[in-house]
């Protein structure tokens, strides 16, 4: 009761410093003070803190199961574990919003401390533009989805959080996610300011570069907590499946991903200055329509709370402002780029760079049509149709060849002007060895062969490159990383799926069944009641045909409130391969739908991605 | 004439132009290859023929007492209360599937009246329905 109150009031005072927030940095710009002035300092803090009482307020209600508050009584239960109590405090509409105004907050308080060195006016401004988003959020809290409704009179019980959220994984990937979402406002309030100031140069690119690395540091680690999760929880046994909601995470991550490359172009040579601009609006963009796509309900799934059409378009609004906002800047305050001073030549480590834009962006296309198009159909001649991983596998994969050799010799080239004849012979030789070793590899199991021994070889060659690189002296050791990484995870995926075999069967408790010299036994079930659900832990063992025997334990559960079944897989891994085996049950409970499948290399997808992020955040710590 | 560089900028810009042209077809031709529709029972009656290379999404209930299994095949009938449609497929089966639910299948039809499925889709609990499920249901109640 008393939580709640002390919460909304708490909103409340935060939404009016906000206010404040906005009118002061416009008081203190026009002033011209040399200093920043130091309320700016007290006042960010003062709103920060407002938000954290209120997100603390939430969570005490969630631990203390006070179903008085709506967001509580549909989203808890007394008999939860206190862990999952304390996560599905984000694990709802309401509190994830609250999250996200908590990470704004956050990191405009950061931004503020971490930014001395640069002018007093682009802080100021810099604020400016947070405080509109910000505002925004707040508004949007406050009027569509109020985490602390009350409810009377108060129900005994609540209605339980979905069992299937209830996962570590799943957790800590929301604020991770958000993080890096949130970083990309910071990105895209810090280019506006810069915009209006007209300081895009390579000081604010040094600058700007370390948020821009952050933010994708923990897009790519959220993306993947996500995709561990649907890996192991949904039992599929796959780790991406061009769903809808996982697509609208890859399209900032693209997007941030060329504007991580051409930040160092204006870096380094003062170049590229609007397509920054460009890209760090529509990185933002990118993020909001995700928000506005997966909340507004128009995408069906787990991400989807609660289908409220108000609250669709009160985002849909607010990401018009926020972008024709931008756009009015953009065409006020552009600065004409003196290309006649600047030396744009073709083979230079510039254009390297910006064919890996063009990649993004061609990546960025695929997936943005291949998400909206149904979509629109849907709206303009309500016709349903979905569009599976063909259609992305298809437009992609075709072209990773030539985007794993660009990311191989990209780094290589000088700035300004270089010309092909320093590539050593060795190198073209090298490549053909390795497209050599990789059709030897692929050899028997694939009906692409030179297709995909293709693909295996310019990875193999970009993993070598990269291996030679750290020896040597004058490398960028976090691009070598985040490089390598991508040739790995690459080869990884490429050799999971050729090598994937997957066996699925309707079993008795007792039955044997043979698959591929492998003998599945179906041993026994076994009941327990637990706190929240009840299991049914069924025990296999499967003998190889070196007479190796390996238990597996995959179970069902049966959760209370909300009543609900769930899968969970036992999974075995090695550092070559997953064996994984899923039960579901069918028809009362004689018979088990049994799916067994290994999958060579699983492990090294989720190694290869930690060292592509790792690559982002020691770019972060670099001097 | 024009000097080298302003030569030199217009192949640049009709090479862009070209690639830019290229991917769009690229994309465009795909997405009509790729695209699966759903269909209802009843519009599968009414179809004016039948493309059993064309992969589809079939949706409705599973109706009560049709479910039959063996070690490798399950079968039952999707039905939207007023047509009903045999379906047999093979693999893994999402949790909540049982008669008397909502159901989506896809993959080939091989006649009017016998679907193929090569994907039964999961859905994320027990209240929610496929939207296009919901939608085929209330046409025809």
């Amino acid at each position: 009761m008393i939580s709640s109150y002390l919460g909304y009031y708490s909103l409340i005072l935060g939404f009016i410093i906000s206010i404040i927030l906005l009118i002061y940095s416009i008081f203190c710009f026009r002033n011209n003070n040399e200093k920043i002035n130091q309320n700016i300092y007290s006042i960010l803090f003062l709103q920060f803190f407002t938000v954290v009482i209120s997100f603390i307020s939430l969570v005490y209600s969630f631990v203390f199961s006070d179903f008085s508050n709506q967001t509580v009584y549909n989203n808890s239960h007394t008999t939860k574990p206190l862990f999952y109590k304390i996560t599905g405090t984000w694990g709802n509409h309401e509190g994830s919003l609250l999250l996200w105004l908590l990470v704004l907050t956050l990191f405009i308080f950061l931004f503020i401390i971490f930014s001395k060195k640069q002018t007093t006016k682009y802080r100021l401004l810099s604020v400016f533009f947070q405080q509109i988003i910000i505002i925004g959020f707040f508004l949007f809290l406050l009027l569509t989805s109020n985490p602390f409704n009350f409810l009377f009179p108060i129900p005994k019980e609540g209605l339980g959080l979905n069992p299937i959220l209830q996962d570590p994984a799943l957790a800590i990937h929301p604020p991770i996610l958000y993080l890096g979402y949130v970083g990309s406002s910071i990105i895209f309030s810090a280019s506006l300011a810069s915009l209006v100031q007209n300081n895009i140069n390579s000081e604010w690119a040094k600058h700007i570069k370390k948020w821009i690395q952050t933010a994708w540091f923990f897009l790519t680690i959220g993306i993947l907590l996500g995709s561990i999760w649907a890996y192991y929880e949904l039992g599929w046994g796959g780790f991406w499946f061009w769903d809808p909601v996982e697509n609208v995470s890859l399209m900032p991550w693209l997007c941030l991903t060329a504007l991580l490359h051409t930040i160092i172009v204006l870096e380094k040579r003062h170049l590229l200055k609007s397509w920054t601009l460009i890209l760090s609006i529509a990185t933002f963009t990118l993020s909001m329509s995700g928000t506005f796509l997966v909340r507004s309900g128009i995408l069906n799934s787990v991400h989807t709370f609660a289908n409220d059409p108000e609250r669709g378009i009160f985002i849909l609004l607010f990401l018009f402002f926020l972008i024709i906002l931008s756009l009015i800047l953009f065409f006020i305050y552009q600065d004409k780029e003196d290309i006649a001073q600047k030396k744009f030549f073709i083979i230079s480590k510039e254009t390297s760079l910006l064919i890996n834009n063009w990649f993004m962006m061609y990546f960025l296309s695929v997936v943005l049509i291949g998400t909206t198009y149904p979509i629109f159909l849907e709206v303009i001649i309500n016709e349903k149709i979905s569009i599976g991983p063909p259609f992305f596998n298809k437009l992609i994969i075709p072209f990773l060849g030539f985007f794993l050799i660009f990311m191989a010799i990209g780094p290589k080239f000088n700035w300004i002007k270089d010309n092909f004849k320093r590539i050593k012979y060795s190198r073209v030789f090298i490549f053909f060895i390795c497209i050599l070793i990789s059709f030897y590899l692929i050899n028997k199991s694939s009906s692409e062969i030179l297709f995909t021994s293709v693909i295996g070889g310019a990875a193999l060659y970009l993993l070598f490159t990269t291996i030679k690189e750290f020896s040597e002296k004058r490398s960028n050791i976090s691009q070598t990383i985040s490089h390598f990484g991508f040739g790995l995870f690459i080869l990884s995926i490429l050799f999971n799926s050729l090598f994937s075999s997957e066996f699925s069967a309707n079993m008795k408790i007792g039955q044997e069944i043979t698959y591929n010299n492998e003998q599945i036994k179906f041993l026994n079930i076994e009941t327990f009641d637990k706190e929240n659900y009840k299991s049914v832990k069924a025990s296999f063992e499967i003998i190889d045909k070196k007479n190796n025997s390996i238990s597996f334990y995959p179970e069902i559960r049966i959760y209370n409130q909300p009543n609900i079944l769930t899968s969970e897989a036992d999974i075995i891994s090695t550092i070559f391969f997953d064996k994984f085996i899923v039960i579901n049950l069918l028809k009362g409970e004689e018979i088990f739908n049994v799916r067994y499948q290994t999958k060579p290399f699983m492990i090294w997808i989720w190694i290869s991605t930690c060292l592509i992020s790792l690559g982002g955040i020691l770019g972060v710590f670099k001097r | 004439m024009y000097g080298k560089k302003v030569k030199l900028r217009l192949l640049f810009l009709s090479f862009i132009f070209l690639i830019i042209a290229l991917s769009v077809f690229l994309i465009l031709k795909s997405l009509e290859e790729n695209v699966v529709y759903f269909i209802s029972p009843t519009e599968i009656k009414n179809l004016p023929e039948i493309d059993s290379t064309k992969r589809i999404r079939v949706g409705g209930m599973v109706k009560e007492e049709t479910i039959k299994l063996n070690q490798n095949q399950i079968s039952f009938v999707i039905t939207d209360f007023k047509n009903e449609i045999n379906v047999t497929y093979s693999g893994a089966i999402p949790n909540l599937f049982s008669e008397g639910k909502g159901v989506v299948a896809e993959g080939f039809l091989n006649d009017r009246s016998f679907f193929n499925a090569k994907k039964i889709l999961a859905k994320h609990d027990e209240n929610y329905m496929p939207p296009e499920v919901k939608e085929a249901l209330e046409k025809n109640k």
